[in-house]
């Protein structure tokens, strides 16, 4: 019985705060992306150069903002999460969604307008770029497009007060 | 250039410039966590944060005196290390150390009272203001490498001494702009500091690569690239404990009530 109403009680926090949810994913993707890019492909990888001498000055400014900006989307990504759960509110399909929605997002802004617009720096030297550009921005798209069907679907849950969202 | 007795006379002078007021600090600072240790009223002074003054004056100390400061004459890569000790890891450290609350718990109330005024004041509302700090934090630094004052700096050892206490100074207000460790009477809402912060933090990633990318008048292509990586990622890495803690400080301001989490389930 106590199990069943913390059950319906989750669900209505939930709802309340399916906005900070939905925030807390996408500000979280959004770092965690940038935070693989570091890792893996400067650092690890060496694929990414740290400065790229064909890189505008638009392109400077624009790289700065969104390093800095991830940092802070990381750690405050997650301190929402941590916020959600004490309310007994967090809610992994809408926070899922917006994971894949803020990480789609960034991955198609870096591929398209930082890397071939700004020309920041390209991700690999010395070979034939168009397969690795490719690969990049299709899998943006990818998540962009499942991360708006679980927000949508996790919004459908709500509507119907499914099963589903209760035990979601 | 200067020949070696005149680097021999000049570093002395920083050497007690500098080390002596670091000596005072840290037994002033000591002093007065043993004096009030002993007063019934109070409670214990968290040792912790007697570590933190320490240590966080002795790497701003590292930076002006000794052989890192030497060595900063003649190496940029040396010169950024003493950097990022000075103008940004010994101002969080020192922050962490609420010297002000030491303050004000050790004077009497008189003058207790009087420095809580003068911290209401009109001059260091502004200096204390997010923005200000900021400017004059990343501002100061533009200017030292995107000018000839980097050169001139180590020519002339009243600029050596002034831009050295900036950057401290600007840090230490940078940090405490953004993070309310001390009591701080003009407050600023959390998400008007992140996003000053966030601009900040670009600012300093922007120099960062610039400096990689064009060196500063006298620094050598290879020592520029890896000050400018060094001051691109030790500026993020110690940038990120100021955003864990700005943020551990919101996690704790919007805890929910128990009263209202009852209401609600």
């Amino acid at each position: 019985m106590k199990a069943m109403q913390d059950k319906q009680g989750d669900s209505k926090n939930r709802a309340t705060f399916w906005r900070r949810n939905l925030w807390s994913g996408i500000l979280f993707g959004l770092g965690f992306v940038a935070f693989l890019d570091e890792t893996l492909f400067h650092q690890l990888l060496h694929w990414h150069k740290f400065y790229d001498k064909s890189t505008v000055a638009v392109g400077l400014v624009s790289d700065g903002l969104f390093h800095a900006f991830s940092w802070f989307a990381t750690v405050g990504g997650l301190y929402m999460v941590a916020d959600l759960r004490r309310r007994g509110a967090l809610w992994h399909k809408m926070w899922w969604g917006g994971k894949l929605l803020g990480g789609g997002v960034f991955q198609l802004y870096d591929g398209t307008i930082q890397h071939k617009i700004m020309r920041i720096h390209q991700i690999r030297y010395n070979v034939d770029i168009l397969p690795y550009d490719l690969v990049w921005n299709i899998s943006a798209a990818i998540m962009i497009l499942v991360g708006i069907g679980l927000i949508m679907n996790a919004k459908r849950d709500q509507r119907q007060g499914k099963g589903a969202f209760s035990h979601a | 250039m200067h020949d070696a007795a005149d680097n021999h006379a000049f570093f002395l002078f920083t050497d007690i410039f500098f080390g002596i007021p670091a000596l005072l600090a840290i037994g002033f600072y000591i002093g007065a966590v043993l004096a009030t240790n002993r007063r019934k009223r109070y409670r214990k002074w968290p040792w912790q944060r007697t570590i933190f003054f320490v240590t966080g004056v002795f790497l701003a100390a590292s930076a002006l005196i000794g052989p890192l400061s030497r060595q900063s004459h003649v190496d940029f890569t040396a010169h950024m290390a003493g950097h990022l000790l000075l103008g940004m890891l010994a101002p969080l450290l020192i922050a962490l150390a609420a010297p002000m609350t030491l303050l004000l718990r050790t004077l009497n109330v008189n003058f207790a009272r009087k420095v809580s005024r003068l911290m209401k004041s009109r001059s260091i509302r502004f200096f204390s203001h997010p923005i200000v700090a900021s400017i004059l934090n990343i501002g100061g630094l533009s200017l030292l490498y995107t000018t000839n004052l980097y050169t001139a700096m180590h020519e002339n050892l009243l600029l050596h001494v002034i831009v050295h206490i900036h950057v401290f100074i600007a840090g230490y207000l940078f940090t405490i702009s953004l993070v309310y460790i001390d009591p701080v009477f003009h407050r600023f809402s959390f998400p008007y500091r992140t996003s000053i912060f966030i601009l900040a933090l670009a600012g300093h990633g922007i120099l960062s690569k610039f400096i990689y990318a064009y060196p500063p008048a006298g620094v050598l292509e290879e020592q520029a690239r890896i000050g400018g990586m060094l001051m691109y990622y030790g500026g993020d890495a110690v940038d990120l404990i100021l955003i864990i803690i700005l943020f551990r400080h919101w996690y704790q301001s919007v805890r929910p009530r128990r009263d209202i989490a009852v209401r609600m389930g």
